[in-house]
């Protein structure tokens, strides 16, 4: 290779210092770097798969829709909890670019980790629509919304369970029981739906001290949410309602529900 | 809210212009305006929300910020403090007044 | 939930300890611990006020030795931080609020911007109001 391809090459390529971890013989996790071609349109996915495919056969992650729509690919690139989906290399040039593990979930493998923790905790706050009219009869036709009842919530409903936010959340680091951003907002997504009656059932799960209270309004959620769900902001309304439902059992013991 | 809108103008008439002798207001009027019932009875629930939140923040702070798992101690402490702090707070807003 | 997950059964799992120096990993962490320091200096500044006020109710020589003592540097250094605190407090209240409220007039969300303008209208009266009662 002359000294100008050589050249060339080092421009156009970047390199990945990915975070390493092996359960069956790793006591803990270590760095290992890959030059992977930098690319304007390739992605730290896109750079991951290159090390898989033709690097190192042994590299774990998770990924498959490669748009941001399937929530698999969240990882810590550069410090920040991203889709590697997209997030780009070239933002990074000349790099090195680092490549983490979500933070506060263990790790399984390399960059794989165990999301069973957010996989319990998610239907404790019934996360679907809850009606107190018995069976509905399926066939007797819709509920019908309008433009503004759909308004209401579809923000919150755009959650794909990346778990960005989890891994962005200090809280949720010191203290695991701690609900979390992605659950608190999917349970403020069906308050907030006009055909849902279950918003009671809820709140009595959340009012819990480490439900909703572990919460001090970091932010860092929603700043990191790829779908713009703002947790931070559907916490925050959950707890003014929490604490206008405790005055109330207060103010009127009996008749407040 | 109380402390969002209040303090920053409290702190710095009464905390740095007036201490420097930037602003020297007549203490007769400061004197009536200070003792007036209603500046009273605004100051002592003011303060009480700004001792019981501040209280509340100082409770998480030492929860997150430095780690410690001590809950129920701190807890105890923190609200503990407020209570007390505002129990003095009210009798000395009080004697000014009386 | 009984499902058992494949997750859990693994024992080598490796969990990160979280460091008592986190907050000092990314500036928004940071910039979150100076929020709730805030209320160390605002307790401070309670204090001050109450003793302030038990002065003035002991009459114009007690006022006046406050006023003296407040006039030290040392004291004046820790009036300057808290007032700088209690101006980082309000900053970050008012960009914080329009989340925690999510204000609906006629139907239509009410824009977070214009929620936080209203604030610093408030402020603003009020700042106004409470130099216009001490120094008139």
């Amino acid at each position: 290779m002359t000294l100008e391809a050589a050249a060339r090459a080092a421009e156009e390529s970047i390199t990945l210092e990915v975070t390493r971890y092996e359960p069956d013989g790793d006591t803990e996790p270590h760095t290992q770097s890959y030059v992977v071609p930098l690319r304007k349109d390739w992605t730290v996915l896109d750079g991951l798969n290159y090390v898989k495919d033709s690097l190192d056969p042994s590299l774990s992650y998770r990924w498959s829709c490669r748009m941001g729509v399937c929530g698999s690919c969240g990882m810590n690139v550069g410090g920040r909890p991203s889709l590697s989906c997209g997030t780009f290399l070239s933002d990074f040039a000349p790099g090195p670019v680092r490549v983490e593990p979500l933070s506060n979930f263990p790790v399984i493998r390399d960059l794989v980790v165990d999301i069973t923790d957010f996989l319990d905790k998610l239907p404790t706050v019934k996360p679907w629509i809850i009606r107190d009219d018995g069976d509905v009869d399926v066939h007797a036709g819709e509920f019908l919304q309008t433009p503004a009842e759909l308004d209401a919530y579809s923000q919150f409903s755009s959650c794909i369970n990346c778990m960005l936010c989890y891994s962005a959340c200090p809280v949720y680091g010191l203290d695991p029981d701690f609900t979390g951003p992605a659950a608190i907002a999917l349970a403020e997504r069906y308050n907030l739906d006009s055909r849902d009656q279950g918003a009671r059932e809820r709140l009595d799960v959340l009012i819990e001290r480490e439900g909703l209270w572990g919460c001090t309004f970091v932010g860092e959620c929603t700043r990191v949410c790829p779908k713009h769900v703002d947790p931070a902001s559907a916490i925050q309304r959950y707890k003014l309602k929490a604490a206008q439902e405790s005055v109330r059992a207060v103010l009127l013991p009996r008749g407040g529900r | 809210m109380i402390a969002a809108v209040l303090l920053p103008v409290a702190a710095f008439l009464f905390g740095i212009a007036i201490p420097l002798g930037w602003l020297q207001p007549d203490f007769g009027h400061l004197s009536a305006v200070i003792t007036n019932p209603v500046t009273i009875i605004l100051m002592i629930i003011g303060f009480i929300v700004l001792i019981v939140h501040s209280a509340h923040r100082l409770r998480y702070l030492l929860y997150d910020g430095l780690k410690i798992k001590r809950r129920t101690l701190v807890g105890a402490l923190c609200y503990g403090g407020a209570v007390v702090a505002s129990a003095i707070m009210i009798i000395l807003v009080l004697m000014a007044a009386l | 939930m009984s499902v058992q997950t494949p997750g859990r059964s693994r024992p080598r799992a490796y969990r990160r300890p979280v460091s008592v120096w986190w907050w000092l990993r990314k500036p928004t962490y940071l910039l979150f611990v100076l929020r709730e320091l805030s209320s160390i200096f605002i307790a401070w500044l309670v204090a001050f006020l109450v003793i302030m006020v038990f002065s003035v109710g002991r009459g114009a020589d007690s006022y006046r030795g406050f006023m003296d003592w407040a006039g030290q540097a040392w004291v004046v250094v820790i009036n300057v931080l808290a007032f700088a605190f209690a101006a980082l407090h309000t900053v970050t209240w008012f960009l914080l609020t329009p989340k925690a409220m999510a204000l609906r007039v006629r139907g239509r969300a009410v824009p977070a911007r214009a929620v936080v303008t209203g604030e610093y209208v408030v402020l603003a009266i009020v700042t106004v109001l409470v130099l216009w009662l001490v120094l008139r």
